[in-house]
């Protein structure tokens, strides 16, 4: 299976751009996870933890994330974070 | 003629200038190199919620129900300018030239008879702004503890404007900051913040907006937190890039400063060696007309 290609963004920097095998990011209405070949999908983030996963068992990276907004387009994910703290 | 004395601490005042402007230089090449690192990090960010913020403008329909900051308030006749400048001077004409835009624009929206409010960042525009447009700026963002400018900073500005803005202060709101191109060259540059400006641009298209895209809330509510994001953003790129649009200037014309005095500083000691070869004429002749009436 494809990869996913992970983008994560603060105003300041841009934080990640990588393969990983899955994000679970906190959604305002929900944490979801995305997988590689997600349907297109917008939402807002709420403040907490995005887990970055490199493997179906494995968390890379816990990234404390506060405010936002999520992409999923055919390209990948997309994090435009208003702050990101790596935990 | 001035004396050899005059000259002698002339020549050392103008050196020890030449030093100050010489480090001032260097301090703004150092200085222009994160800030422009600082403004190039932040572009991504500022691009990615542009296509963002184009596809959804072309989703949502605006009506009287859209949210203000996107439709506006239904009148433009109040205009506020955010002016952003400097907190320090010896940036060449680095202030004079954002001011000088404002005050194109401010003169335009006057003469159509509209009202115009100043609301400035940094205080190098204040003195001119206020000598023409007296008693019309609102407020004043004080900068000068601001080291690097963070997303926070851009982040309280834009908050305090949109409180205004939905006090009904204003109905339209042009930022005016100098544009960073290089070390050379900064180019003011005038941004309409309030309402944002949407346009439906290639962006959308290209992106293939068009595919069947979900929403978590609904397209209305995303857009409605995006709109004071925007605002925000604009206000922090601008800030960036007024930083390194500073440096920048600052260098060229300290660049400028340290060559005009090694100018000085060959003509002054030319003028030194001169005066000390005719003294020392005078008291040759002097001597020998002495001794031939022995």
């Amino acid at each position: 299976m494809a990869d996913l290609h992970f983008e994560l963004v603060t105003p300041e920097k841009l934080l990640r751009s990588e393969e990983v095998y899955m994000v679970v990011v906190p959604g305002s209405e929900g944490d979801f996870g995305v997988l590689a070949g997600h349907a297109p999908f917008m939402s807002t983030v709420r403040s907490g933890e995005l887990a970055i996963y490199s493997g179906p068992n494995t968390v890379a990276a816990r990234i404390h994330v506060e405010g936002g907004f999520a992409e999923v387009n055919e390209k990948g994910l997309t994090v435009l974070a208003e702050q990101a703290t790596e935990a | 003629m001035p004396s050899l004395k005059s000259l002698k601490v002339r020549i050392t005042s103008v050196k020890s200038t030449q030093k100050i402007t010489k480090a001032m230089k260097m301090v703004a090449a150092a200085k222009l190199r994160r800030a422009q690192q600082a403004a190039e990090a932040g572009r991504p960010y500022a691009e990615r919620l542009n296509a963002v913020m184009a596809s959804l403008a072309s989703k949502v329909t605006i009506g009287p129900q859209s949210p203000k900051l996107l439709a506006g308030t239904g009148s433009d006749q109040v205009h506020l300018l955010v002016v952003a400048t400097s907190e320090r001077g010896l940036a060449g004409a680095f202030n004079t030239n954002i001011v000088r835009a404002a005050r194109k624009t401010a003169d335009a929206l006057i003469a159509e008879g509209k009202t115009v409010k100043f609301y400035l960042i940094g205080k190098k525009g204040r003195a001119v702004i206020a000598r023409l447009y007296p008693g019309k700026i609102v407020h004043q963002v004080d900068q000068s503890h601001i080291k690097n400018v963070a997303f926070s900073d851009a982040h309280e500005v834009a908050e305090d404007l949109i409180g205004r803005y939905a006090a009904g202060e204003f109905d339209v709101a042009h930022l005016f900051f100098a544009k960073f191109q290089s070390a050379l060259v900064q180019e003011p540059t005038e941004l309409q913040i309030i309402p944002v400006p949407l346009t439906a641009g290639d962006d959308a298209a290209a992106s293939g907006a068009s595919a069947a895209v979900e929403y978590e809330p609904d397209e209305e509510a995303i857009l409605t937190e995006l709109l004071p994001r925007n605002v925000a953003i604009q206000l922090f790129r601008a800030m960036l890039e007024n930083a390194a649009s500073e440096q920048g200037s600052r260098m060229t014309a300290m660049d400028n400063a340290t060559r005009n005095a090694g100018d000085m500083i060959n003509r002054l000691t030319i003028q030194y060696n001169r005066t000390r070869q005719a003294a020392i004429t005078t008291e040759l002749v002097e001597i020998i007309s002495g001794a031939e009436a022995l």
